[in-house]
């Protein structure tokens, strides 16, 4: 069996892959992109430590699943917002969506 | 290399390929074509050996090809998925390989490699052709198509859908395959997206057969929750369908029954039977290749494989002479669309539209042929019919590139080049293109005793001849004479005659990229039918034996069906039909000059029966207006907004109270403004982080939280 250190190097991989795209990406899309990264990373994580500890205790699986659904309701949001923003104001890069900057 | 690694392989390159191109390639015209044809003769070569592999080995019925890998843990056994190559596969497995490789080929030439980039062309939309210098004098040729390298990437996903359809030996993956084709469907008829009708047309062929692919998936559901299986081979074992034909749901009908019903939803969609037809015509507004793929290699031929497949289930609770309640919706549906799509055909103009109703009338013929039980002529039509509707798209696609030509030529963009009553006289100019289109017409109309199609439609009206299904077997016959009318008909103005165009008269023909494909489709658009001869026939049958195709492919059932008894009297219909309706297309069109002068433009016939209308109409506008008046007017402005609005005029009246009993004479007199002054020194300081830069909010998030966690860090350990 592959061990745990492995899920937890790729989980902490993506996690800082998701990471540098939210923090370095100027495109709103791609900001969203790497939030998702981040997020499946969790649930590898959780994933891999409920397989690794007690399998009878669903809790690991099931809070990945809760995060599906969050992500997905916040994917859904979160685009929503992208395309009226781009509706009104023709850009989808941040930092170009300044109106309620000093 | 053992022939189940081999099947496993087959799907593999152009699922490869399709990455390939997508993340590496797609800057370079030339690697992504060779990788995509590259594929396309891998996965060809792989077919071709395990289909030979198949037709040396002695009771290969018994012991097909076939392999599994245990996949997902289901409590308390396994969910397999596996490939299975029976002799139906095998078949299967030759015509898709051969068309799938000629479309790759032809795609080269169609899309204009070689050419000059267009002067103006925008990706989305069709080239629009270049200007180029020679010997001092200005010529506009055909330019090259700006997303040359995505289409390839889409063709290669589109192949390996239909390879891993054919593989598959369960329903899951194979209704995997048939999802990816769903969506290569939509990428490729929406190719040219910047026409407003391709964007439309993809989204009606998406949706459309959504609705199908619902209720099979229902249908998956269902056969899984009783079965407890997914694979073929499991499910078609004599008890298991025992058990199911015993049983009764819905309806009263037999549980195999309404799973087979189900199913068949799912191929009415896919294969575009009334009334899920719709999608099929509009799908012309993809480019020629991607006709020829969806309605000859893969998409349609996958609904009607899926049908073949399940035949044991369809067939399940048949007792003696007449048809269970599913398969008699199934031969209905079938009759019914064989007839309906072919009055269509005759009045339409576009060459493309005609050949589309012509492929809804064929797939009506199989499906007929299988509500009857006809499960061996449904099979050999389907693959004949695969070979020389491949030809007859991929002919017609070689005619609008030649009138493409000559619209270039006059530069007189109002000329449609797909109107055949614009073309004419395209003999001469295209000898290559007319010969083969007329041996890919004449398989279709059934032309006796040399075409393929003669032989695969006989023995389907022989069978429903010999079971006595008396309304099937006239409805196809009159289907099968309008078929050979319609396709004289499109010859005859097409390619007999005068031009009736300045743009016919300078028409081309096309690169060999483009012609090669049609010779050599149409070598087995004539030869295959010779594999299916009746063993009866006089004359022909005992010169070749037996019936090479009936009994090759009859194996696949565990009850291998008898041919029927050879008869005089569907032998003479076929002949009539296939005859009389090219004559009559001839002589009725020899000298039709123009649209007016067609005696056949019936409005309720040129417009479809009016079913887009009628969907629209029951449908689409209903959906509209329950979105615009129920959800938008009532739910959002008149209830949500309503309790909204209630809390705004509330708020402000608890607030103007609070300000004139509270604020004005209590705090104002007693504090008075040091509060709002200390607010305001702060958020004077506070606002330089407030940049609105998300990149500088982030990265201050993500300071905090790491100062946080080190603080908990170093205090809790």
């Amino acid at each position: 069996m592959v061990p745990l250190s492995w899920y937890l190097i790729f989980a902490a991989a993506l996690f800082s892959i998701g990471l540098f795209g939210v923090l370095s990406r100027r495109n709103a899309v791609a900001i969203l992109l790497g939030i998702e990264l981040m997020l499946n990373s969790v649930n590898i994580n959780l994933a891999a430590f409920w397989r690794y500890g007690d399998v009878r205790m669903m809790a690991g699986q099931v809070f990945a699943i809760i995060v599906f659904a969050v992500a997905a309701a916040e994917v859904a949001v979160g685009l929503a917002l992208v395309i009226s923003v781009y509706r009104r104001r023709n850009t989808v890069i941040a930092d170009d969506i300044n109106m309620m900057k000093w | 290399m053992t022939t189940e690694t081999l099947i496993w392989l087959i799907p593999l390159p152009p699922v490869l390929a399709f990455f390939l191109i997508v993340l590496f390639t797609n800057r370079s015209k030339t690697l992504s074509h060779t990788v995509g044809v590259g594929a396309a003769i891998l996965s060809f070569v792989g077919s071709m050996v395990v289909f030979f592999r198949a037709v040396g080995e002695e009771h290969f019925a018994e012991h097909p090809f076939t392999s599994a890998v245990n996949w997902l843990p289901t409590g308390a056994g396994w969910f397999k998925i596996g490939v299975l190559v029976d002799p139906l596969g095998a078949m299967v497995l030759f015509f898709v390989s051969i068309t799938i490789f000629m479309i790759f080929l032809y795609s080269v030439g169609y899309h204009n490699y070689g050419q000059p980039e267009g002067d103006h062309d925008h990706k989305g939309l069709p080239p629009h052709g270049a200007t180029i210098e020679h010997d001092g004098h200005k010529h506009v040729v055909p330019s090259v198509e700006p997303m040359y390298s995505r289409f390839f990437a889409f063709l290669a996903l589109f192949a390996f859908g239909m390879y891993v359809l054919v593989v598959s030996d369960n329903l899951l993956t194979m209704f995997v395959g048939w999802e990816i084709m769903g969506l290569c469907s939509y990428l490729l008829i929406g190719f040219w997206y910047g026409k407003p009708s391709a964007h439309n047309a993809a989204v009606k062929a998406f949706m459309t057969t959504r609705i199908g692919d619902v209720f099979m998936l229902l249908g998956i559901s269902y056969l899984y929750s009783v079965t407890g299986t997914l694979t073929f081979r499991e499910i078609f074992t004599e008890e298991t369908l025992h058990m199911l034909a015993e049983h009764t749901t819905f309806f009263g009908m037999t549980v195999s029954g309404f799973i087979a019903l189900l199913l068949f939803i799912g191929t009415v969609g896919k294969s575009a039977q009334w009334p899920l037809h719709v999608w099929l015509p509009d799908a012309m507004e993809g480019p020629t290749p991607v006709s020829a793929m969806i309605h000859a290699a893969t998409m349609v031929s996958a609904g009607v494989y899926a049908v073949i497949r399940m035949f044991p289930l369809l067939t399940a609770d048949m007792h003696g002479h007449g048809l269970p309640t599913t398969m008699a919706i199934v031969a209905f549906i079938g009759a019914f669309t064989a007839l309906f799509a072919a009055t269509i055909a005759v009045a339409q103009n576009d060459i493309k539209r005609v050949l589309a109703y012509s492929t809804i009338s064929q797939l009506g013929f199989m499906i007929a042929a299988l509500g009857i039980g006809a499960y061996v002529a449904a099979a050999f039509h389907l693959v004949t019919h695969a070979f020389f509707k491949a030809l007859l798209f991929l002919g017609s696609g070689s005619v609008i590139h030649g009138m493409e030509h000559g619209v270039l030529h006059t530069r007189n963009h109002d000329v449609d080049p797909q109107d055949m009553y614009n073309m004419g006289g395209l003999k001469n100019k295209m000898p290559i293109t007319f010969w083969t289109f007329l041996i890919g017409g004449f398989a279709l109309s059934g032309f006796p005793l040399i075409t393929a199609g003669f032989w695969s439609k006989d023995e389907i009206l022989a069978d429903a001849f010999a079971h006595e299904h008396w309304a099937v077997f006239i409805t196809l016959a009159v289907a099968a004479f309008l078929t050979a009318f319609y396709t004289m008909r499109q010859i005859t103005l097409t390619f007999l005659g005068d031009a009736r165009t300045e743009e016919a008269k300078h028409a081309h023909e096309t690169p060999w990229t483009m012609t090669t494909p049609l010779v050599i489709l149409s070598f087995f658009a004539v030869t295959f039918g010779w594999v299916g001869i009746p063993e009866h026939f006089p004359v022909l049958g005992p010169l070749f034996h037996k019936n090479w195709f009936h009994d090759f492919v009859g194996h696949t059932l565990a009850e291998v069906p008898k041919a029927p008894e050879f008869s005089w009297v569907p032998l003479l219909t076929s002949l009539v039909v296939a005859l009389g309706g090219l004559g009559l297309g001839y002589l009725v069109y020899r000298n039709v000059k123009s649209v007016s002068e067609d005696k056949l433009q019936i409005p309720l016939l040129k417009n479809k029966y009016y079913f887009d209308e009628a969907y629209d109409f029951l449908f689409v506008k209903p959906a509209y207006w329950f979105a615009e008046n129920i959800v938008y007017k009532f739910m959002d402005q008149g209830v949500i907004d309503g309790i909204l609005h209630i809390f705004g005029p509330s708020t402000g009246g608890i607030g103007s109270l609070i300000r004139d009993k509270f604020d004005l004479p209590v705090i104002n007199r007693f504090f008075g403004d040091g509060s709002a002054e200390v607010t305001y020194w702060f958020g004077g300081k506070l606002r330089a982080i407030q940049t609105g830069r998300i990149q500088q909010y982030l990265m201050l998030a993500l300071v905090v939280f790491i100062a946080i966690g080190a603080v908990l860090f170093f205090v809790l350990a």
